[in-house]
């Protein structure tokens, strides 16, 4: 299946010579959530806004939906919405004043009673006629949606979507958000909150200093870099480990009365079996066990580290 | 042609100026008014005819254009500005409109803004002195050219501008001497020769004179330079707005 945004050896160096995206190749296929992973400067905005047509790449290409974004720039940008990460937004036109502007910038028609159903979807429809500046952060965050999504785009770009948004407000964003690709549309957003890519998330991108150094679908990626561990917790004090438990990566902690066992998750066997075996031989009793695996921050946080 | 996204750049812009009625109609109105009382009622009545006509009609034409060069400006300069300011621009630049339509609204609305606020000035005008225009198409015509010049001058300030300080610059250090010193108030044959020899070196001269030569058949300089003039000006501006629009100066990394 063609890709809906295709990007291949995009490179963006500012006037100033910063160079913030290097030779970044990516496919974006349709209808899935991509999230973008970085610390701050990694470029993740930059590749953003060259997409969207608000920054000049300096070398590469980028398609969507099989058009080149500069040759077709009508045609592609229709296509796009984007909510930027900043609340930008004008302070005395009202709500459906702003979303119908949207609109026709992006060469709609208008159409009252879309815009009608997307205020309402989020919950903005009350506000309609409020001026911007009396609406809270959240309203203005999702205004902002309803902007992007005003001439009915197919490919979503949410920069930051839940930046300084209570815990409450972000997981309505993410109901928002996956009601938006079960309607279709194709959505990359960039975030500095894992747990937002963790739960809404396809697929995963980890950018640093303007590389897209791994790009790997969700489950795949914490299957593949996630450790996982076994932690039992012994009946008795346990001074020492005995020697025939070496082969096992085990490690005792400093009280005596835990082991922990850190196992590969991908390889064909656990060594769980032999594991267990080898304690009941060695007579080393357990109350509990339980097992435990990484979280995608720490599989971020040590991807970003070793790329350093 | 995106005309959706033209019209709504018009609409928005027109609706920033309902509302800011009082700052954008009724503050122009109410100072232009004030020139008529200062100028053409307690000085005017001290003063002879100007080539004919009495001093208060005389500087309606220049009043006109004062009010028409100094809101075209202000106008388009604001309109680009501000969302470059707010950083809604982002809307424009990630929108499936070329800048030719970006400048169409914009310019549009601004030399729309103008020309409404030249007519009020023109009908006020009317309670203070007897008007009289001896061609009023090319009166409206050279009314159009200067409002829609002076709306892409503004234009280019506005992109140029990276404060609120350097948008009023060009406005008030440069534009408004220029008008004041363009034979608004006055005939540049008042003049000695030297200061007369000076001021043909002031464009806003030559739009002031062509102006004033559609209401009375009187000017400094000939129609048909006039007209020369502003269309280069016209042309100059173009150019300018045509080589933003290449290099995206100001506007796009």
């Amino acid at each position: 299946m063609q890709a809906i945004v295709s990007i291949r050896n995009l490179s963006k160096t500012y006037a100033g010579g910063f160079r913030a995206l290097k030779n970044v190749s990516l496919d974006i296929q349709r209808g899935e959530i991509i999230a973008l992973l970085g610390p701050n400067g990694a470029g993740k905005t930059t590749l953003i806004s060259t997409i969207c047509g608000i920054v000049n790449p300096s070398e590469g290409e980028v398609l969507v939906d099989g058009k080149d974004i500069i040759k077709d720039f009508r045609a592609t940008r229709a296509l796009i919405g984007l909510v930027p990460q900043e609340l930008t937004t004008e302070a005395f036109e009202t709500v459906f004043g702003t979303v119908s502007f949207s609109r026709g910038l992006f060469g709609k028609a208008p159409n009252p009673a879309y815009i009608e159903k997307i205020l309402k979807d989020l919950s903005l429809w009350d506000k309609r006629d409020n001026r911007i500046r009396t609406l809270s952060g959240g309203m203005k965050r999702r205004l902002l949606i309803a902007k992007a999504l005003s001439h009915e785009p197919s490919i979503l770009f949410l920069d930051e979507p839940t930046a300084g948004v209570d815990v409450e407000l972000r997981k309505d964003m993410w109901k928002v958000v996956s009601a938006l690709r079960e309607s279709g549309v194709t959505i990359i957003l960039t975030t500095h909150y894992i747990e937002e890519a963790e739960a809404i998330a396809d697929r995963i991108g980890v950018m640093t200093k303007g590389e897209l150094i791994l790009v790997e679908d969700k489950a795949a990626l914490m299957h593949k870099l996630g450790k996982k561990q076994l932690i039992l917790d012994l009946k008795h004090t346990l001074e020492t480990l005995p020697a025939t438990l070496n082969e096992h990566d085990l490690q005792l902690s400093e009280d005596g009365l835990h082991l922990t066992y850190t196992y590969d998750t991908q390889g064909e066997r656990t060594g769980i079996t032999t594991l267990l075996d080898d304690l009941r031989r060695e007579g080393i009793g357990f109350r509990d066990l339980q097992t435990t695996q990484s979280s995608l921050e720490e599989i971020f946080v040590k991807l970003v580290e070793e790329s350093r | 042609m995106n005309w959706y996204a033209i019209k709504a750049i018009y609409h928005f812009e027109m609706a920033r100026t309902r509302r800011t009625l009082m700052q954008s109609i009724f503050a122009p109105v109410i100072s232009t008014s004030l020139y008529f009382v200062v100028f053409g009622a307690a000085i005017g009545g001290r003063i002879q005819q100007v080539d004919g006509v009495s001093y208060g009609a005389f500087i309606v034409p220049g009043l006109i254009m004062l009010s028409l060069l100094t809101n075209s400006i202000s106008n388009a300069s604001f309109g680009i500005y501000f969302p470059k300011f707010t950083g809604t621009i982002y809307e424009l630049l990630s929108a499936p409109i070329s800048m030719i339509e970006v400048v169409m609204g914009y310019v549009g609305a601004a030399a729309t803004k103008s020309l409404i606020l030249g007519a009020i000035i023109l009908a006020t005008a009317g309670l203070f002195v007897p008007l009289e225009i001896a061609h009023p198409f090319i009166m409206l015509f050279f009314l159009v050219l200067t409002a829609v010049s002076f709306s892409l001058f503004g234009f280019i300030i506005g992109v140029w501008a990276d404060n609120f300080e350097k948008l009023q610059l060009i406005p008030l250090l440069i534009v408004t001497p220029l008008v004041f010193l363009g034979g608004s108030f006055y005939s540049a044959s008042m003049l000695s020769p030297f200061w007369q020899t000076v001021t043909m070196f002031n464009p806003v001269l030559y739009l002031v004179s062509g102006f004033r030569w559609s209401f009375y058949e009187i000017a400094d300089v000939s129609i048909g330079v006039s007209l020369t003039m502003i269309l280069l000006f016209l042309t100059a501006c173009m150019a300018v707005v045509w080589w933003i629009f290449k290099t995206g100066y100001h506007i796009k990394n």
